[in-house]
């Protein structure tokens, strides 16, 4: 039976995510990237009690963060929707406040008032923690953050004559990552810095769900050339297609 | 109103001097990744002749010239969240060989804001504590590896506070990584854990910097009032 992990809507791709469920959002932060369609989806299924791993994290709402601003452009949604609805306890991330408390990201109201637990992580032991799990490394030493509140109750252990910090590998339930072209085996291809922390998470999750623009046959006149892929299909479970024009990026 | 200000014995510089001065420090040819902020400004006050490899956190190295928040492509972004134009010698790639380039070591310089740098060249610049909740981001990690690490901001707080004290109260971003501080009146090295004093705005003496510093300025031999070109 041929190959194809193309499931028909946005909503038949998140149905089974239950309470519970530790999600992987891709992309950096902002527009470019981001697998904005099946947040929307997760939104509206209503799973409750999530656990949602990301990078930059929901500042684009407050500060049109890696959003435009032309007059047709759509408004800016990110992560803080899962803290908006309630459906959130939790964020691991790099990034989960702007510089500006004016107005409040809805990560910081949801912190501020005891709802939601934020886990700050620099970004780069983010990244290889999320690689590091999809490579089948349990844990790994870094420089990054011996010295400051990141390091507190983790084993140090030096290396010549510098001192690194152990940290252990980050998987997830799902991860939602977003791609310009898909074939229906899965191979996707990504466009210029859309591909960000989504190549590394579509290796960690049990679940891979990609949001993509096109989706295409490999054997037809626009499959996707071997030399291109950019996350091997091996990674990946869910395919789905955007509505052509979608008025978000 | 900050009273203490009529003390200064000649106005302080800008932010854009601030990163007028920092651009001189960066090394032509090399690879920079700038912090958001007085950082950020650097790159539009480059000396004449000199040419730069920016990278980004989020997987871009080789960008330059910005779109305006109107138009550009949300799918070439910088780390600021800003849309750099294409231009011949990008690269694009994933968050896992950005930090590659940052953790290994092969960042030449980054230029990053600043809360707090003590004597001995800590830096905290991620969280003010009254806040309690602050970004990391890949400051950590380039504060932390980057081969040189320049910090841009101003020497002191708005209530005239030394930002530049003898131990950061705030939560560090690395333990000694700063190798030099540019300031409103100052350009500051750290060496081996002493700091020098190489420069100061127009009108300020070496005391004039001291007194708003928190730990003791050794004064260079070829101090000098702020440069304005390469040396």
């Amino acid at each position: 039976m041929p190959i194809n992990k193309v499931v028909e809507s946005f909503e038949a791709a998140v149905a089974d995510i239950p309470d519970g469920a530790s999600i992987m959002i891709g992309g950096f932060g902002g527009a470019g990237g981001q697998p904005t369609r099946l947040m929307l989806a997760l939104r509206d299924q209503g799973a409750k009690d999530l656990t949602i791993i990301g990078n930059v994290a929901g500042i684009s709402a407050t500060t049109y963060y890696g959003w435009r601003e032309g007059p047709d452009d759509p408004k800016p949604v990110d992560q803080g929707m899962f803290f908006a609805s309630g459906q959130a306890r939790k964020i691991i991330c790099s990034f989960p406040v702007p510089g500006t408390t004016n107005p409040l990201s809805e990560i910081e109201k949801a912190w501020r008032d005891g709802s939601a637990e934020v886990d700050i992580v620099p970004q780069g032991t983010l990244i290889e923690r999320i690689r590091a799990a999809g490579a089948g490394i349990p844990a790994f030493y870094t420089p990054t953050g011996v010295g400051t509140p990141v390091a507190e109750g983790k084993e140090h252990r030096e290396f010549g004559d510098r001192s690194y910090l152990l940290e252990h590998a980050l998987s997830a339930d799902y991860a939602f990552i977003r791609a310009q072209k898909a074939d229906t085996h899965g191979n996707l291809q990504y466009v210029g810095t859309s591909r960000a922390f989504s190549p590394a998470m579509a290796t960690a999750a049990k679940v891979t769900i990609a949001e993509v623009d096109q989706v295409v046959d490999p054997a037809g006149p626009d499959g996707i050339d071997a030399e291109r892929v950019g996350t091997i299909g091996a990674y990946v479970n869910r395919i789905v297609q955007r509505v052509p024009g979608d008025p978000y990026p | 109103m900050t009273p203490t200000l009529g003390k200064d014995p000649a106005p302080r510089l800008s932010r854009t001097d601030i990163a007028r001065r920092a651009a001189l420090d960066l090394p032509d040819g090399g690879i920079v990744n700038l912090g958001i902020g007085i950082p950020a400004l650097c790159s539009d006050l480059l000396p004449e002749g000199v040419e730069l490899r920016y990278q980004a956190e989020n997987g871009i190295l080789g960008f330059s010239d910005m779109h305006t928040k109107l138009d550009g492509d949300p799918n070439v972004m910088d780390a600021g969240g800003n849309f750099p134009k294409l231009v011949p010698g990008m690269a694009f790639f994933d968050s896992v060989e950005s930090f590659n380039l940052i953790r290994g070591g092969h960042i030449d310089v980054t230029v990053l804001g600043g809360l707090q740098v003590s004597g001995k060249g800590d830096l905290a610049n991620w969280m003010i504590p009254k806040r309690g909740i602050g970004s990391i981001g890949g400051g950590m990690d380039l504060a932390a590896n980057a081969r040189r690490v320049i910090v841009a901001m101003e020497h002191t707080t708005r209530d005239n506070k030394p930002k530049i004290v003898n131990e950061c109260t705030f939560p560090l971003t690395a333990p000694g990584c700063v190798d030099e501080i540019i300031t409103d009146i100052a350009v500051i090295r750290v060496n081996e854990g002493r700091m020098v004093l190489m420069e100061a705005a127009p009108g300020w003496a070496p005391e004039h910097v001291q007194a708003l510093t928190e730990p003791e300025l050794a004064v260079s031999d070829t101090f000098t009032v702020f440069r304005t070109s390469k040396s």
